[in-house]
């Protein structure tokens, strides 16, 4: 995925690393390496390469990290402007 | 043979007919109706339901008896994958929920979490080469795994009501459900053990790999855990883009052929017909380098926003449609055909951003706010070149 690189400086993850208890799991569930685990400790290491998809918050047990998901496709996004946030859907794009 | 049919019927050729023409009490004739009768009716059937070509034989557990699905694929599941990939029946293309095993499992063998989206549990089960293992398929609504996690119903909640359903717990001795990776979108693995006392295990991503997983002990490597979109990945997504994007042509077919028959005589059918087949070849245009050539040539297109990443493809294909009309094309629509097929190839490359594994909801609001109101300028802005190229004429 290093040949696929989307715009920098627009996630919303953050992690709070005093929270964190290392066990791991968000290096696990995350689909595109952003994690790593150091000295006991979860470490973003590449932020830019975060798609927000949201599995690593959801999977944190400490609630430690912290993300806005979403998918990144248009469609949902204008039925996101539109509908509001909670009902947004890709519907029938080649998309989901 | 004696069955009444035989007797009965009299077709002429091999073509089977109708019951009634069967029971028409004409004479009998021993070459009709083709082939030779196939094979009774299995024992696995019964009557108001359809077995499912995928399924080899019913095993019985103490849950029930569970169906055992065959490890290839026919020549049925092939071609309905073709046909699925090409959009038709896309969202209706399903697996029964439930527990299936495949191979000879038993306690021990491991539990496989899939999508009732038939491509994913195909995806599986024609992964599962040697292993003996059992498939809980959720209901998620027809739906593959990643997609189904962000809808939601790939779910923490999906899991506990399925496992709880196909009374999992009877079936093995051990307490753990294996889980494509990409379904933790829409599942919290600490919960589900809370809720259903299983435990989950991150399976890899893709279904190739959860054999190595398995032989290694139930463990991923940093390979198996990145998502990919090789070349193979985009271009299998290309003819469901396309068979997508047609009715849009019609619509644009409708309005493009009314704005080419605007002129000095305030609206001339031949004028709309001749100029109608050049704002077809744009429409074609735009979506061709939008849905074929933007996917396709993805990672070495300029430019990170994928409104930027279409742009090339369209700018150059309008040059081409452009040198093609050279005959009956002028300097006012060239400028129209430009602005027009780059403004579709840059919207719907920004629309395929959807299709990728790779893009994050802020970075595609954040490009969209941008590239909109460009895009729909320009679209404005060549329709009324396109008007009035025809009173330039003049």
């Amino acid at each position: 995925m290093d040949d696929f690189r989307y715009i920098d400086e627009v996630t919303t993850l953050t992690l709070d690393e005093s929270t964190c208890i290392g066990c791991g799991m968000c290096l696990a569930v995350c689909p595109h390496g952003v994690f790593d685990l150091q000295e006991q400790k979860a470490k973003i290491i590449d932020r830019n390469g975060c798609m927000e998809c949201g599995a690593c918050a959801l999977n944190c047990p400490v609630a430690a990290l912290s993300v806005n998901p979403g998918v990144g496709c248009a469609a949902y996004i204008i039925q996101s402007w539109i509908k509001g946030k909670e009902n947004a859907s890709c519907g029938d794009g080649g998309c989901c | 043979m004696t069955l009444p049919q035989d007797k009965a019927c009299s077709c002429d050729s091999g073509i089977a007919k109708s019951p009634d023409i069967i029971f028409s009490g004409q004479s009998a004739n021993d070459v009709c109706c083709g082939p030779s009768p196939g094979p009774r009716s299995s024992g696995l059937e019964k009557p108001g339901y359809v077995l499912c070509g995928f399924v080899a034989e019913f095993i019985e557990t103490p849950a029930g008896p569970v169906p055992r699905v065959k490890r290839t694929l026919d020549r049925s599941d092939i071609r309905e994958t073709v046909m699925v990939r090409m959009g038709f029946n896309r969202n209706q293309y399903r697996v029964t929920p439930g527990l299936y095993c495949i191979g000879t499992p038993d306690h021990t063998s491991p539990v496989l979490v899939s999508a009732n989206y038939k491509l994913s549990f195909d995806a599986l089960r024609g992964a599962l080469k040697r292993n003996h293992a059992w498939i809980l398929v959720l209901d998620t609504r027809g739906i593959n795994v990643w997609c189904a996690a962000g809808k939601g119903t790939f779910s923490t909640a999906e899991i506990v009501r399925q496992v709880q359903a196909s009374r999992v717990e009877k079936v093995v001795s051990h307490r753990t459900l294996i889980l494509p990776q990409l379904s933790a979108t829409g599942v919290a693995a600490h919960q589900v053990r809370k809720q259903c006392g299983f435990k989950v295990a991150w399976g890899p991503i893709r279904a190739t790999d959860i054999e190595t997983y398995i032989k290694r002990g139930h463990k991923s490597d940093t390979a198996m855990r990145k998502v990919t979109f090789t070349l193979w990945e985009r271009f299998v997504l290309v003819p469901v883009e396309i068979t997508l994007h047609l009715k849009y042509l019609l619509w644009f077919l409708m309005i493009a052929f009314a704005l080419s028959g605007i002129g000095p005589g305030i609206f001339s059918f031949l004028q709309a017909w001749q100029r109608g087949w050049v704002a077809l070849a744009a429409g074609v245009a735009g979506i061709f380098a939008g849905v074929v050539v933007v996917p396709i040539l993805l990672p070495w297109l300029p430019g990170k926003p994928f409104f930027i990443k279409g742009t090339l493809p369209g700018g150059l294909t309008a040059m081409g449609i452009i040198f093609l009309y050279r005959h009956m094309v002028g300097t006012l629509e060239a400028g129209a055909l430009i602005l027009f097929i780059t403004a579709t190839s840059s919207y719907l490359a920004m629309n395929f951003t959807g299709s990728t594994p790779f893009t994050s909801p802020s970075g595609v609001e954040k490009e969209m706010r941008m590239a909109i109101p460009a895009q729909a300028g320009a679209i404005l802005l060549a329709a009324g070149l396109w008007i009035g190229a025809a009173f330039a004429l003049v």
